[in-house]
C-alpha cells in the first residue's frame, strides 16, 4: 500500500497535515458524530499526537518485521468434543431490543 | 489491617472469621469512600454471603484456599456474572455479563471475597482515572490530586485500606503508573501468563490483568492464583507457570541489574533521587549494578500510541446498540450505530478510536501503523540485547508524583507522557512491577519500576522484594 503525496512523514520530511475533512472523514468511518467545536478540538489534538508520532515516521525500519504480538503462540487447538455454549436467553437477555429469540435493530439499508 | 498472607492464614486457621474481616474493609469502604471514590459498584450482601461460605468451609474442615477471606476489589473492566460491569463507560451502563472472568473464577477458587467493583478511565484509556464517565478518583493519599489510571480505582482502594488486593488491566502502564502514584505494589505479568478471558477488550496485543498489593509479597501470593494456562483464551501460554511466592526472600546476590538511564532521565529530580537510591540498595544487598542505555524506549510511546489505538478502534467496534448496552434509535442501523456511539463513548475513547481508524486507513497503514510495529520489533530486540548483559533493569515507574486533578484533561499528549516508562514492557510483553519507594519532595508517593524478561516473574519479585525492604 502506497502513501498519497504528502501523507505521513518522510525521513527528514514534515509531518503529516490532518485537515478537517480527514477528521470528518475518519468520524464517519468510526461511526461517530462530531458537533463543529469538535471537529475543530479533535483536529487539533490528533495533530499534535500526529507530529509527537513524526519521530517513529521518520525511522527508516525497512530491515525489521512488524511485530503484530509480543509472545508468538501457535495453533491453540482443543479436543474436537461438543460442549454447552452461551445459552440463547441469556445471550439475547442484555439486548437493547429482541423479538422472536433474535436481536431487533432498525431497518438496514433504503427502504423499498 | 495486616496483610493478604497474614489474614488468609488467620481465616484458615479458625483464629479470625472471613465475616469479620469483610465486615471491616465494608465499613472502611462506607467511611471513607465517599470522599475517594474508588468504587463504581460495592458487593456488600454478596462479600457478607461469600464470607460465610468460607467460614462454614473452615468450620467443616476444608481449606478455602490460598486467598481465603481476603477482600479484593475488581477493576470494572473484568466481567462478573450478573453484576454490572460498566468499563467506566455510558455505554455499558447497566450491562451485567452473562459469565465470569476467568481471574473472577480463579480468585472464588481461592477463597478471595470480592467486595467492589473500581472506577476507572473509561475502556481503560487515560493515565489519571478522570476520564471515568462516572465521575474522577481522588488519591487517598491527597484527595486534590489524581490517583494515576487506568486502573486508578483499584490502586486507590488499596492505597486506602479498603481492600488488601486488587485487580487492575495494563495495556500501557494502567497497573503500574497508578500503583507508583498511590504508593501501592502494581505489577504487569508477562503477556499470555494470565488468561484474559472475560477482561474486556481495549489493545489484545498489549491487555494484561495483574495484581494491586500492599507488599510484594502479597502482589506475589495474589500472581500465583492467578497466572496459568487458560483453554478460553487462545493467547494464554500453554506452560506451567512456576510459584513466584514461596521464592521472594531469596535475594538478589549475583543478580544484574542495568540501571536504564532511559527509564530515569526524563524524570523529576525527586524522582530519579529515588531511583538512584533504591539502585544503590541494591547494590549495598549483593546485586551487581551498572547503567544502561536503551535509547529505543524513546519510540515507544509514539509506537504505542499508534498501535494501542488501532487495536482499540477494531475491539470497539463491537458496541452497535445492537447485542448489549446503551442504544439511541434512530430511522436506519447505521444511524442507531452512530447515534449510540456518539451518546455513549466521552472524548478519550472518541479521540482514540479516530485516531486508530486514521492509523490503519487506505493511505496511512504502511506509515504508522506498520512502521509502529516496526518500531515494536526494534523495542524487542533492545531489550533482548539489554537482557544479554543484565538479570532485570531498573527505572522509575512514572515522571512524577501525582498530579492535581483537572492539571492534564484537556491535553491529551500531556497526559500520554505519564505513559513514557510503563510502555517498553507492553510492547515487548515482559513482566514489570512498581514498589513504594519513599515521596517526592511533595511528600507524595514514588514508584520504582523493575523490569525482567519474559517469563521472571519469579525473580522479579525477589528483586522487587530487595528494593521495597530498603524503602
Amino acid at each position: 500500500m502506497s502513501r498519497p503525496e504528502g501523507a505521513g512523514t518522510s525521513p527528514g520530511g514534515t509531518p503529516a497535515r490532518l485537515s478537517r475533512e480527514d477528521v470528518v472523514h475518519v468520524a464517519r468511518l468510526a461511526r461517530l458524530s462530531l458537533s463543529d467545536e469538535e471537529v475543530e478540538l479533535f483536529t487539533a489534538q490528533l495533530q499534535t499526537v500526529l507530529d509527537h508520532a513524526a519521530d517513529v515516521a521518520a525511522l527508516d525500519l525497512a530491515h525489521l518485521e512488524p511485530s503484530s504480538h509480543p509472545i508468538p503462540v501457535e495453533n491453540a487447538l482443543r479436543l474436537d468434543v461438543p460442549r454447552p455454549g452461551l445459552d440463547r436467553d441469556e445471550a439475547l437477555a442484555m439486548a437493547p431490543l429482541v423479538e422472536d429469540h433474535r436481536f431487533r435493530v432498525p431497518r438496514i439499508g433504503e427502504a423499498p | 489491617m495486616s496483610s493478604a498472607h497474614e489474614t488468609a492464614a488467620a481465616v484458615r486457621s479458625g483464629s479470625r472469621s472471613a465475616r469479620e474481616v469483610t465486615e471491616e474493609a465494608l465499613r472502611t469502604i462506607t467511611a471513607r469512600d465517599g470522599d475517594v471514590h474508588a468504587f463504581l459498584t460495592v458487593l456488600a450482601d454478596e462479600a457478607m454471603a461469600r464470607a460465610d461460605v468460607i467460614d462454614a468451609a473452615v468450620s467443616a474442615g476444608e481449606d478455602p484456599g490460598a486467598l481465603a477471606g481476603v477482600p479484593i476489589a475488581l477493576k470494572d473492566n473484568l466481567c462478573t456474572r450478573g453484576v454490572a460491569t460498566t468499563c467506566g463507560s455510558k455505554i455499558l451502563e447497566g450491562w451485567r455479563p452473562p459469565y465470569d472472568a476467568t481471574v473472577v473464577e480463579k480468585l472464588r477458587v481461592a477463597g478471595a471475597v470480592v467486595v467492589g467493583k473500581t472506577n476507572m478511565d473509561e475502556f481503560a484509556m487515560g493515565s489519571s482515572t478522570e476520564n471515568s464517565a462516572f465521575g474522577p478518583t481522588c488519591n487517598p493519599r491527597d484527595l486534590t490530586k489524581v490517583p494515576g489510571g487506568s486502573s486508578g480505582g483499584s490502586a486507590a482502594a488499596v492505597a486506602a485500606g479498603f481492600t488488601l488486593l486488587g485487580l487492575g488491566s495494563d495495556t500501557g502502564g494502567s497497573i503500574r503508573q497508578p500503583a507508583a502514584l498511590c504508593g501501592v505494589v502494581g505489577m504487569k505479568p508477562t503477556y499470555g501468563r494470565v488468561s484474559r478471558y472475560g477482561l474486556v477488550a481495549f489493545a489484545s496485543s498489549l491487555d494484561q490483568i495483574g495484581p494491586f498489593a500492599t507488599s510484594v509479597a502479597d502482589a506475589a501470593l495474589l500472581y500465583d492464583v492467578l497466572a496459568g494456562h487458560d483453554p478460553l483464551d487462545s493467547t494464554s501460554l500453554p506452560m506451567a507457570s512456576p510459584p513466584a511466592f514461596e521464592t521472594i526472600e531469596k535475594g538478589v546476590d549475583g543478580v544484574r541489574v542495568g540501571v536504564c538511564t532511559d527509564l530515569i532521565d526524563g524524570c523529576a529530580p525527586d524522582v530519579q533521587a529515588r531511583v538512584r537510591q533504591a539502585a544503590e540498595a541494591l547494590a549495598a544487598a549483593g546485586a551487581e549494578v551498572d547503567e544502561v542505555r536503551v535509547p529505543e524506549f524513546a519510540y515507544g510511546l509514539s509506537a504505542y500510541y499508534l498501535i494501542a489505538p488501532a487495536e482499540a478502534s477494531s475491539n470497539l467496534a463491537r458496541y452497535d446498540g445492537v447485542r448489549y448496552g446503551l442504544r439511541v434509535d434512530a430511522e436506519d442501523a447505521a444511524a442507531m450505530n452512530t447515534a449510540t456511539r456518539t451518546a455513549g463513548f466521552g472524548a478519550e475513547v472518541k479521540r482514540r478510536i479516530m485516531l486508530g481508524t486514521y492509523a490503519l486507513s487506505a493511505g496511512y497503514y504502511d506509515a504508522y501503523y506498520a512502521q509502529a510495529q516496526r518500531v515494536r520489533t526494534m523495542v524487542m530486540r533492545a531489550f533482548d540485547s539489554a537482557y544479554a548483559s543484565f538479570h532485570v533493569l531498573l527505572g522509575a515507574t512514572a515522571p512524577t508524583t501525582a498530579f492535581a486533578l483537572g492539571d492534564k484533561v484537556d491535553d491529551p499528549m500531556a497526559m500520554y507522557m505519564n505513559d513514557v516508562c510503563t510502555i517498553p514492557s507492553n510492547l515487548a510483553g515482559h513482566p514489570a512491577v512498581s514498589v513504594p519507594f519513599g515521596t517526592g519532595d511533595d511528600g507524595l508517593p514514588v514508584g520504582v519500576q523493575v523490569l525482567a524478561p519474559a517469563l521472571a516473574e519469579p525473580l522479579l519479585f525477589q528483586v522487587a522484594r530487595v528494593v521495597e525492604a530498603a524503602a
